[in-house]
């Protein structure tokens, strides 16, 4: 006993701590200023990382597909996801329904570095998200509005994607919840102290959280921008209007030359104030996406709409 | 007047670099392109996913022109995915996957595992009192120390997770996360300004 208690005094190492908070929103810190692509096999994650990806998101079916093909969207296989981190040697994220806890109970099993709670996928869960405090794995969650993003931090989201609405190459979505988020944010900051009490209740959201917020300014997590993103300049534009990164779902592999498309992207996500290397990456693309006009889709179908 | 820190800003967590140097009272700006490299008085390479940071700097005409500046003196400081690519060598990379080298080591990526394997921990650092608060995350392992560098961090098992190279520094884990700015005082005053 003796002995092990001189040993405890005399290191000056402490115990190594792991699944953190500091830890999980180290990893999306380390994302910042890149590209996250969905990825339906091998083959296409081994071109996103080649492109310069920052990471991976593995899917079955990219978002235009789910929204072509419709039926309930779940989980990937556990096999394919193998497929994918043996695969690449970037960080490989993947999707669990909105509240479907065991799900995300397997994609931590699987080894998975990030999971997206994903409206992209069929809600498990009309009233909860999952308690993300319980896992060790980080989470990332959709946001479009601030309020929202807030509570998916206090359930333990590490990072927030504003939405946008997925696998219609519309940017439109993506820039209302951006300038959303930002707006509410920049407001909060213009709030007196005594205003900050009603402000938490009108966003729905925890007073701590609320206070740090416009005291600082910014959200206490790394967001990225998704949901419509199909283009160079449409991922500088997000950029420009301060988005940490962004995801492209259907963007670059339902294009016409997604090897080229991937790296231009990734590009255009560096040098986002650049206009003569954006109008280099924007060259020679060959065809985006089809795309479909966000305002063309029934409210049923928009998938932004889920998280609550 | 004194040259400020240039901070590779390709990808990654420069912000936080170039806040720990704001609050050291240390002129740090941004570096995206080569020509600006005879206006820092040293270059931190900071934490990312070294395969995006290293195709970037191919891509955009970096990665000649930082490897000749640290052929030629220039002090560099590398947090994880920048200790990858400061390592004359990496193992665990991609296919051709470059490095601007500088420090006589091996590297191995990812040498921790994945995500749910990353840690925080306090461990001593040569040349700085007490210990230091670090986050490993998906952290490269320096796994062979060649003769002209020295160990300046290890893990309590050994493994090593530091070294330094005349006025090149290379480390695992990430300072700038945990406003743990001794390291960057260090970097400044003993490398930067010897």
């Amino acid at each position: 006993m003796l002995v092990g208690l001189d040993l405890m005094i005399m290191s000056d190492f402490s115990k190594p701590e792991v699944g953190t908070p500091l830890i999980k929103r180290g990893l999306a810190e380390m994302l910042k200023g890149g590209v996250i692509m969905d990825v339906v096999n091998v083959e296409q994650a081994k071109i996103a990382e080649d492109a310069g990806a920052v990471a991976v998101m593995a899917l079955e079916r990219v978002p235009a597909d789910i929204r072509a093909e419709g039926g309930v969207s779940r989980m990937s296989d556990p096999d394919m996801i193998d497929q994918i981190i043996a695969a690449v040697s970037i960080p490989v994220m993947a999707k669990a329904r909105i509240g479907h806890f065991v799900e995300a109970q397997i994609l931590e099993s699987l080894g998975v570095d990030y999971i997206d709670e994903s409206e992209v996928l069929s809600p498990a869960d009309y009233a909860n998200h999952i308690d993300k405090w319980n896992f060790k794995v980080p989470f990332v969650c959709g946001a479009t509005n601030l309020g929202e993003a807030l509570r998916r931090i206090t359930e333990g989201a590490a990072m927030i994607r504003s939405k946008g609405e997925a696998g219609t190459g519309d940017v439109s979505e993506a820039m209302k919840h951006i300038r959303t988020i930002y707006g509410e944010i920049r407001a909060l900051s213009t709030r007196s102290d005594d205003e900050l009490y009603v402000a938490a209740k009108e966003l729905q959201a925890p007073y701590q959280l609320v206070y740090e917020v416009a005291k600082t300014g910014k959200l206490p997590v790394v967001m990225f921008v998704a949901g419509g993103i199909a283009t160079p300049a449409d991922a500088a534009l997000m950029m420009q209007l301060g988005a940490d990164g962004v995801f492209v779902g259907s963007g670059i592999f339902k294009s016409g030359d997604p090897v080229a498309r991937a790296k231009a992207i990734v590009k255009a996500t560096t040098f986002f104030n650049d206009p003569a290397v954006l109008t280099e990456a924007s060259r020679g693309l060959g065809e985006a996406m089809v795309g479909i006009n966000v305002s063309d889709l029934p409210a049923p179908h928009r998938l932004a709409e889920r998280g609550w | 007047m004194t040259k400020p820190v240039g901070v590779l800003s390709l990808q990654g967590d420069f912000r936080e670099h170039l806040q720990a140097f704001d609050r050291l009272g240390i002129p740090a700006v941004q570096l995206k392109v080569a020509k600006k490299l005879s206006d820092v008085a040293g270059l931190v390479i900071p934490g990312g996913e070294s395969t995006t940071i290293a195709k970037l700097s191919r891509i955009f005409n970096v990665l000649e022109p930082i490897r000749e500046a640290i052929r030629e003196g220039l002090p560099v400081f590398g947090t994880c995915a920048g200790l990858i690519m400061l390592a004359d060598e990496i193992t665990d990379g991609i296919e051709d996957q470059e490095t601007f080298g500088g420090l006589d080591v091996v590297v191995q990526r990812n040498a921790f595992g994945n995500q749910l394997d990353s840690f925080e921990i306090d461990l001593p650092f040569t040349g700085i009192d007490g210990t230091i608060h670090a986050a490993f995350i998906r952290a490269p392992l320096i796994t062979k120390v060649g003769a002209k560098a020295s160990v300046v961090a290890s893990l309590e098992d050994g493994r090593i997770v530091g070294v330094q190279q005349e006025r090149r520094l290379g480390i695992s884990f990430h300072p700038e996360l945990t406003d743990e700015d001794r390291i960057h005082r260090y970097f400044y005053d003993a490398l930067v300004c010897a």
